[in-house]
């Protein structure tokens, strides 16, 4: 039976938009121990381990998110451990976030002038010591406007786990569009809460760049 | 034993040759005042003493324990041997305290009140007690490298080497530092200045070393050596620089 797109719809897709933020702050979270870690393997004085984030990198960034989601929700199954969509997704998205993350906060650490951990060798740090007082904090500055542009990039993606049966904004956009049969309405009601999501944290970075601009 | 000697020490950077075969020994209490034209190698002698920079032969020595030895902990050696840059290198996103107590906080272990009282007496020497609380960027040139001295002060060295530490300051702020500098070596503090302030080298210097291509090409006691230059390189050099 076809009904109506009415006002109740409408707060289903709101409520709807919590879990696009749930899985966003799990990808997030995820996405950034597994970047922190490539980063700061990244620039390490070993080389082997350089050469193993590098190629991580490489990977994970020349193949399509999607791919990684049909890998963990169907292969997994498959290979006999079936994982919810939950699981999979959490998964996909830490390894897909993890590898622009690591390579956002990779040139945010190089950034930092190496006279800096001179400077701190000088004074008798170690390298980790180096890295966590000096280096890091100063990293974070510069890193915090692309890291939240990358945020944007990712609350946007997490549409895509709409494919495996997850219920967030744009799954639940199809199942309203399916049965009630306005396409149009439903998809720019969808389009406007993940505007009014991403905007204003694109602002935010927008004037962060420029008052780190402006420090420099 | 000698604070530092160097034997034979020679760098390269790839196909240049930066050290030529330096030998030179300082004893205990004197300022030594490097001196020669952009390029003759005085900076790399320098960044070479602390372990910065690799040599390719040759042996540092600083009170005995052997610098270019892989088994040397550097860090270790590092806290005995304050070095001040010529871009100050301080430490932007921490205040003036913070810059001058996370060394002894974290190296010697000091209490926070204890490395904080510590910091107190640095800046009084350098005559920026009210700036404990500053953020750098607040202070002006010749602050920031009376704050990097203070830095330094605080780690109580043993030998303490300064980079061109007033080339980057306006000729009204050089002063400043060079007075801060005055009074560390008063206190007797072993001290190797690569510098171009040839006044202060000629006041404050126990000897002076003149560096030519990557060697020591003359030395001696300031008055001495900058009266009387015995080779032709260091003539001319001192005919363009006081001039």
């Amino acid at each position: 039976m076809i009904r109506e797109f009415g006002t109740g719809d409408i707060v289903y897709l709101v409520f709807a938009a919590r879990w696009t933020l749930a899985l966003t702050a799990l990808a997030f979270a995820g996405g950034a121990i597994v970047g922190l870690t490539l980063a700061v393997l990244r620039i390490s004085p070993l080389a082997p381990l350089r050469f193993l984030a590098s190629l991580y990198i490489q990977i994970v960034q020349g193949t399509p998110l999607l791919v990684w989601l049909f890998l963990f929700y169907f292969g997994l199954s498959i290979a006999g451990l079936p994982v919810n969509a939950w699981t999979a997704a959490a998964l996909a998205y830490s390894i897909y976030g993890g590898a622009f993350l690591g390579e956002i906060w990779r040139g945010a650490l190089i950034a930092v002038a190496p006279t800096q951990w001179e400077a701190g060798a000088s004074l008798g740090l170690t390298y980790v010591q180096q890295m966590r007082h000096i280096i890091i904090p100063q990293a974070v500055r510069i890193a915090t406007p692309p890291t939240i542009g990358f945020l944007v990039q990712l609350i946007k993606n997490t549409s895509l786990a709409a494919t495996i049966g997850f219920v967030e904004l744009t799954r639940e956009g199809q199942l309203t569009s399916a049965s009630t049969y306005k396409p149009f309405a439903v998809y720019i009601t969808v389009a406007c809460i993940y505007f009014l999501i991403c905007f204003p944290l694109t602002q935010w970075s927008r004037r962060l760049e420029e008052r780190f601009n402006v420090a420099r | 034993m000698s604070r530092v000697e160097l034997i034979n020490v020679s760098k390269n950077y790839g196909p240049l040759r930066v050290l030529n075969d330096v030998s030179l020994t300082i004893e205990t209490g004197e300022v030594i005042a490097i001196i020669g034209r952009s390029g003759s190698g005085k900076s790399t002698l320098l960044r070479c003493l602390n372990g910065l920079e690799p040599i390719q032969s040759g042996t540092i020595m600083i009170d005995g324990v052997k610098v270019n030895d892989p088994d040397t902990d550097l860090r270790k050696l590092r806290q005995n041997v304050g070095i001040v840059f010529q871009s100050f290198n301080l430490f932007p996103h921490l205040s003036v305290s913070d810059n001058i107590t996370l060394a002894p906080r974290l190296v010697l272990k000091q209490s926070p009140d204890q490395a904080r009282k510590i910091a107190a007496d640095v800046l009084a020497r350098v005559g920026l007690a009210d700036k404990i609380d500053a953020m750098p960027q607040q202070l002006s040139g010749g602050q920031q490298q009376r704050v990097a001295i203070a830095r330094s002060l605080a780690m109580n060295p043993q030998l303490m080497l300064f980079d061109e530490v007033t080339s980057a300051l306006d000729p009204e702020l050089t002063g400043e530092v060079l007075r801060v500098l005055e009074g560390v070596a008063r206190e007797g503090m072993t001290m190797i200045l690569v510098t171009h302030e040839m006044g202060f080298a000629r006041h404050f210097a126990t000897r002076i070393v003149f560096m030519h291509e990557g060697k020591v090409w003359e030395q001696g006691p300031v008055a001495e050596t900058l009266s009387h230059p015995q080779t032709a390189e260091l003539k001319s050099f001192l005919d363009a620089v006081l001039n």
